[in-house]
């Protein structure tokens, strides 16, 4: 298998005084590991003589071997009417204690083991009938180098060639270049029209939400009002916009609009603006994670920090809701709100900017 | 019928020259022989249909991840089938009024719910759609594991480069196709990973809005990327992996398997087993053998229980959110990008936290993993068809540098479940983020650095076993009172396995000019080249030569001597004090 034929290099010493990797070959002689030092490779001493199996020897084993065949072969019999017996018996919502799995459906179960029983008990005894009873004596076949001989080489390219040459391609520049042409845009209006028609362009829909001023806060999923005495220090309230009843695209909405209503101690919110645009420490953030999109619901009391469950993205809420952690770049916006004249919480303007994750024309 | 010549009167005898006709040689093969001779006088496939029975296959147990990969797309391909027959895609809102009591009377897509009647109300559906999920889940481990298994061993090699390049493709749309599947029911959990994909492709410089609007018809959600994921996921997505997978096989067959090294098996044949009988009944039964597995697994382990999740809706929490396990290693690159990524500048905003990880990633990934074949083959020169495998400690740095990529694939992954390990290991999330996104960068060349070692010791391991031999545990005691483990020279069959690699040279820097003195317009390239073939085969290790196997046995001859002595049962005799046989080998390694 050396076709580089090596010869036999100098002594043994004289490779431990180089050490390995101090030779090198030139860059044009490519792969060529000839360079005359190394040593001549060993032979390859060919198949190994074959080992019998007790099948092979013993007309008991092989015996043995068929039955076992026969027993797996059986198996997956059995298997298969066991299935279709509990297809019609068990109901399908009866329940069953397994151990070490816990409840499970008994139909699940017992339809899945049987079906595996029918199906293993076919593969185990097929391969086991293949190991102990058909032929184990290696087959060498011969291998070809991949490419073809050179004639139909030349043979292949002069087709080519006189196909093109027949067609007068080569003298008729015109109708090679239109055809280029007409083969490069012809693919064009089926482009376009999957293109085109996938869906509406954007607009502005991106960067605005159902709120409005006046927009009540209501509680999801209840769409009951809040007021601001219900809201205690330390909750935390799941809001939608109150005219999200009225709303055609309901989850479109929700998908932007939803919005986190916490309150504070008025001393612990640092920031001023945070403090103006909410109510007696009552503030209102956009649920939508900045990131990429998932709904930012978990809150930790103690640190006031809400935490994205997608990807960990942990914004302040005393620092008006800033990044502080996470792969988030932009805080979450804040809605300004304010209370109506019974006392409900209501939206004292729209979002002053997109919610949600970021995109190009969003700035 | 079989009227002989000699008694035949009248007409008989005019035929009585004509040849007998052929006798079928058995019944068995009369009948096989009429129902093939009749599809053979039709399509003439005897002749190749004969050749491919013949066809031999090398044995190896790891050629059986390629296997597990095909028999599990067919299991998807099929079960899939029968899922269609139920499953509505479509968003379309309904009330839910199946025999799963905590959701009836929920709101909910159409989609949803028909899972949830797939689950608990069509007799052996649910089984069906645990094995569609879980033969999913396994056929991606079984064609990332088999891509891991021709690199190491270096199958990619000329002439496999174009299989190399369908695989990777194979396996970047396997993501794709389960991403789409597990998206369509609609649940909270599938709906928060689109919710994210729509944040991802909003991260698209200056078209990111627009593809969004494309794929789901408008705003998020809409009502049309089910059904759309659907085509996709049924139709689309299915039709260019079974073409390619077809491609592939042929390939394979064209090429012939590859084979690992061992005595008797060259770069000019192939050892193995014919189809017919024996592979056929070990491939066919394998088959049986990876379906009833999975049907197990689906029996006994729940996957994706949808009905736990409840119906997509954009406003509820989702704790502890983590994709199916292929995807982990995208989650979790974007849990690791910092967010100081995202900046705006001329009034537009760059979303490189999230697009790095969400639209990149895997593009590049697969790019790399697509050009490894034709950087080796520049590197070592090697134009040659290669059909031995290496074993991959013989190929140090190329299994080091795969090593270094899966301790970055394996950061991301950990990365994915950040949240899960802060929870159970009472760790603080921040920290194990801070330290994932350290070890991005530490990572792979520590392991690539662990890796090479451990090939270099192996292959210094190999060749002291060549030439030392085995170590039998016997101990022999001198006249004199010295001891000596008793070594047992390896079988030439065994050696074989040892010694019969090639290791290729670092390439040598020529002049960069000719002999005029002019530059050589590939110069710089050349330059480059070396540098990069000294990177991979700066330190190597040769396989023993029979010289040094000769000299070996020159070093220890007087060993053998005691050894020889002692099962002549003669008495051992006095041995020349001084030189430890081994000690000069092991100083030269």
């Amino acid at each position: 298998m050396n076709e580089h034929g090596t010869e036999h290099g100098g002594p043994v010493a004289d490779q431990r005084s180089e050490g390995y990797g101090s030779t090198a070959v030139r860059l044009d002689q490519g792969h060529v590991e000839g360079t005359g030092r190394l040593p001549a490779r060993f032979e390859n001493p060919g198949l190994p003589p074959h080992i019998p199996r007790a099948a092979d020897l013993d007309d008991a084993a092989a015996k043995r071997a068929e039955k076992q065949v026969a027993t797996m072969f059986g198996v997956s019999m059995l298997g298969t009417l066991v299935f279709i017996v509990a297809y019609f018996a068990i109901p399908m919502e009866t329940q069953v204690f397994m151990p070490g799995i816990g409840k499970a459906n008994l139909s699940n179960v017992v339809l899945g083991v049987s079906m595996a029983l029918g199906l293993l008990g076919i593969g185990v005894g097929a391969v086991h009938w293949a190991k102990t009873l058909m032929p184990d004596t290696e087959v060498v076949e011969e291998r070809h180098p991949m490419r073809s001989g050179d004639d139909a080489r030349r043979g292949f390219v002069k087709t080519l060639l006189t196909g093109g040459t027949e067609a007068q391609l080569d003298r008729r520049p015109l109708i090679k270049y239109s055809l280029g042409g007409a083969l490069g845009l012809f693919a064009l209006p089926m482009v376009l029209q999957v293109a085109g028609s996938l869906g509406p362009l954007p607009k502005d829909e991106l960067s605005k939400t159902m709120w409005k001023k006046g927009d009540r806060l209501v509680r999801d999923p209840e769409h009951t009002a809040i007021k601001a005495t219900d809201v205690t220090i330390g909750s935390v309230f799941h809001v939608l916009p109150e005219s999200i009843k009225e709303s055609e695209h309901i989850l479109e909405d929700k998908a932007k609009a939803a919005v986190l209503l916490l309150r504070l101690e008025p001393d612990d919110i640092k920031v001023a603006k945070a403090r103006d645009w909410g109510y007696e420490g009552i503030v209102a953030y956009s649920k939508i994670c900045t990131h990429v999109g998932c709904p930012v619901g978990l809150y930790e009391q103690q640190t006031h920090h809400l935490l994205c469950p997608c990807h960990q993205s942990t914004f302040d809420v005393t620092q008006d809701c800033k990044v502080i952690f996470g792969p988030a770049k932009r805080p979450l916006p804040q809605l300004k709100i304010t209370v109506d004249a019974e006392g409900y919480l209501v939206a004292d303007a729209p979002f002053r900017e997109a919610v949600g994750p970021s995109f190009w024309e969003r700035g | 019928m079989s009227t002989t010549a000699h008694n035949a009167t009248g007409a008989d005898r005019l035929r009585a020259n004509d040849p007998e006709p052929e006798a079928p040689v058995s019944p068995g093969l009369n009948k096989v022989g009429g129902v093939a001779g009749w599809v053979d006088d039709r399509t003439g496939a005897a002749k190749g249909v004969g050749y491919l029975m013949k066809k031999v296959f090398p044995d190896h147990w790891s050629f059986m991840l390629g296997e597990v990969a095909m028999y599990s797309m067919i299991i998807c391909l099929l079960t899939g089938a029968f899922l269609t027959f139920w499953f509505v895609p479509s968003a379309g809102h309904v009330a839910y009024e199946g025999s799963y009591l905590p959701l009836r009377g929920v709101m909910m897509s159409e989609a949803y719910a028909s899972t949830l009647d797939i689950s608990f109300d069509i007799r052996g559906g649910l089984i069906i759609r645990q094995i569609h999920h879980w033969a999913a889940l396994l056929f991606i481990v079984a064609i990332q594991v088999h891509m891991l298994r021709v690199f190491f061993t270096g199958a990619f090699r000329k002439p496999r480069e174009i299989n190399w390049l369908i695989g990777a493709q194979l396996s970047m749309l396997a993501l794709v196709e389960g991403f789409a599947g597990y998206s369509l029911p609609d649940d909270l959990l599938s709906g928060t990973g689109l919710r994210a994909a729509e944040g991802f492709m909003r991260s698209i410089p200056v078209l990111g809005s627009y593809v969004s609007f494309f794929v789901f018809d408008g705003p998020f959600p809409g009502e049309a990327i089910i059904p759309r994921l659907y085509s996709v996921h049924v139709l689309l997505l299915p039709a260019i992996l079974v073409g390619l997978f077809t491609a592939h096989i042929v390939l394979v067959a064209v090429q012939k398997h590859t084979q690992f090294p061992g005595p008797g098996r060259t770069n000019e044949n192939v050892v193995g087993y014919p189809v017919m009988p024996v592979y056929a009944a070990k491939a066919g039964g394998f088959f049986f053998i990876v379906f009833g597995v999975i049907a197990l697994m689906s029996a006994l382990v729940t996957i994706n229980p949808i009905w736990a999740y409840g119906p997509y809706d954009p406003s509820p929490v989702t704790a502890g959110s983590q994709p199916d396990w292929y995807m982990g290693f995208a989650d979790g690159a974007l849990r690791l990008l910092p967010g100081f990524l995202e900046f705006e500048a001329f009034g537009f905003t760059f979303s490189f936290n999230v697009m790095i990880g969400a639209i990149l990633l895997i593009p590049v990934m697969y790019g790399l993993i697509s050009i490894y074949p034709f950087v080796e083959e520049w590197v070592t020169g090697d134009k040659r068809e290669h059909h031995l495998l290496d074993r991959p400690r013989n190929n140090p740095t190329r299994t080091a540098i795969g090593m270094a990529a899966i301790s970055i694939y394996a950061v991301l992954m950990f990365a994915a479940g950040n949240d899960i390990m802060a929870i159970k290991l009472g760790l603080s999330i921040n920290d194990i983020t801070i330290f994932l996104r350290a070890a991005f960068f530490f990572a792979p060349p520590i392991v690539y650095w662990i890796t090479k070692r451990i090939c270099l010791s192996l292959q210094r391991r190999d060749r002291d076993l060549v030439l030392h031999g085995r170590e039998t545990g016997r101990i022999i005691r001198t006249a004199e009172g010295r001891f000596y483990e008793k070594h047992e020279a390896l079988d030439p069959y065994t050696r074989w396995n040892l010694v019969q690699h090639e290791q290729h040279q670092p390439l040598q820097l020529e002049a960069g000019t000719d002999q005029h003195g002019v530059a050589s317009p590939t110069a710089r390239m050349d330059r480059l080249r070396a540098k990069v073939s000294h990177f991979y085969f700066k330190d190597r290790v040769e396989p023993v030569s029979p010289a040094e196997l000769e000299a070996a046995h020159h070093d220890g001859h007087h060993m053998e001597e005691i050894e020889q002595q002692e099962r002549g049962g003669a008495t051992l005799v006095e041995v020349g004090s001084g030189d430890n046989p081994d000690a000069e080998h092991s100083s030269r390694h």
